[in-house]
């Protein structure tokens, strides 16, 4: 069919080559969404505090990362954790925590607007009934931040899943590489990366669509 | 350790300074950008304007399948597919430059993400204003072309700003198909000269830079067509 022959794939490759890859993927998605949302809603707390000792640094960190390419993040990381740990570090150790540096700027500026899009009054509420700021935030605001803004930090985390594969310039293997390698040893790689976009699009299209039917369901809640 | 910015003046063996390869590199990554720009704006603005249509159920199928097909696929296996995969299937794609390839996969990718920008911006339009164009009799064609497009394009700046930026940052995924831009000279550099961070940090600040020109630009566009007292400037789209 169009050249191509896809009869190869059986389930030992999938298993022994791709079955890797995609773990490795989905830890590092989910281990970068939770670093990502915890650093980054303590760089949204900074940035909102409104003393210029923490505001700077963190608005300096947040627009900085998001104006360099990921690849480049993925390569500094590598380059750097060597000298800064004094030791050779694998890619995926190196991945990990580009994606969840990486990330936490992203996952700030949702976490931001969300408790940006929190009334006031709540918040001169928490202070009336005499709770501190950690309190106020704890129990009052992110909580409400938070799942207003389940949709947005879920649809960053299916775009989280899509640039995993980026690892590939550290050769770190993930689901692309799985399938890469499959592809080059059984000598049809065009075969594998129309396979691994398959692979690709059916959990992102799944994932996006539960997404969207999250959405609605909160905003008939709300 | 210490600083050794000479490295840029250093010979890399093929007659040109690091220096010179460096702003070639440069010149691809903005090539490459700007390129795929034109694709991803002309097919987003088309794809997205479909999806709006009153009466044509079937282009807007075709425009929601065209979104998701592009938007939920990574793009660096994307660039895969276009690369090795569509040459393979339809042969005369062999004798099409990689360059050409990789601008077409970073501007459809682009392309989807714009449509969806687009068809929120036509939506967020007032009814009213379709149906003003409609009392002025105006064809279908015309109400888009006079009145509701030239509003939305407006509404999406913000948006397109952004996009605009990752189309740039995303530009450097094309080292993974040996264009010879930024990421691929960063890699290569590093890898000869063993002065990483100097390489690395001169990259960066071209990237920093360019994307910073890119906000810059939009900035001054979106202030010079905005209509007074109908649509508050929201500030400079990319960095809210």
């Amino acid at each position: 069919m169009l050249g191509l022959d896809l009869s190869f794939v059986n389930w030992d490759i999938i298993s022994k080559f791709v079955l890797k890859g995609f773990l490795f993927s989905v830890q590092l998605t989910i281990v970068a969404t939770i670093g990502g949302i915890f650093f980054g809603t303590l760089l949204a707390l900074m940035r909102l505090s409104g003393r210029k000792l923490l505001m700077i640094p963190a608005t300096f960190y947040v627009n900085g990362m998001r104006s360099i390419p990921l690849v480049m993040v993925i390569l500094w990381v590598f380059l750097l954790m060597p000298f800064l740990i004094g030791r050779p570090i694998g890619a995926e150790w190196s991945a990990t925590v580009t994606f969840i540096a990486f990330e936490a700027a992203y996952f700030s500026e949702i976490m931001r607007a969300g408790i940006q899009s929190i009334p006031r009054g709540q918040v001169h509420a928490g202070q009336a009934v005499g709770m501190t700021y950690s309190q106020n935030m704890r129990l009052i605001v992110l909580p409400q931040a938070f799942r207003n803004m389940l949709p947005v930090l879920l649809t960053q985390t299916i775009i989280l899943f899509q640039d995993t594969s980026l690892v590939y310039a550290i050769g770190a293997y993930d689901l692309l590489k799985g399938f890469s390698t499959a592809g080059k040893i059984y000598g049809r790689p065009e075969e594998a990366y129309l396979l691994a976009a398959v692979v690709y699009f059916v959990i992102c299209f799944g994932l996006s669509y539960m997404v969207k039917r999250l959405q609605m369901k909160i905003a008939i809640i709300r | 350790m210490t600083w050794d910015w000479q490295v840029f003046l250093n010979d890399d063996g093929g007659g040109r300074t690091y220096l010179a390869w460096m702003m070639h590199a440069w010149g691809w990554t903005l090539s490459v950008a700007v390129c795929a720009w034109v694709v991803a704006v002309v097919t987003g603005l088309l794809v997205g304007t479909v999806r709006t249509l009153p009466s044509s159920p079937w282009l807007v199928r075709a425009g929601n399948v065209w979104v998701e097909l592009f938007r939920n696929i990574p793009i660096l296996v994307q660039i895969f597919l276009w690369y090795f995969v569509l040459p393979k299937i339809f042969p005369p794609l062999q004798q099409v430059p990689g360059f050409v390839l990789v601008v077409l996969a970073l501007g459809f990718f682009t392309s989807a993400r714009l449509a969806e920008q687009v068809r929120a911006g036509v939506q967020a339009l007032p009814r009213g204003q379709r149906y003003a164009a409609m009392a002025m009799g105006f064809t279908t064609f015309q109400s888009y072309r006079y009145v509701i497009l030239p509003m939305a394009f407006r509404i999406i700046l913000p948006p397109l700003t952004s996009e605009s930026m990752n189309l740039l940052k995303n530009s450097s995924v094309a080292f993974a198909v040996s264009i010879p831009e930024l990421t691929m000279f960063a890699m290569q550099a590093q890898e000869e000269t063993s002065r990483g961070i100097e390489i690395y940090l001169a990259v960066t600040g071209l990237y920093a830079a360019s994307a910073f020109v890119v906000n810059r630009v939009f900035a001054f566009i979106e202030k010079k067509v905005q209509i007074p007292g109908f649509i508050v400037a929201g500030g400079t789209g990319g960095a809210r």
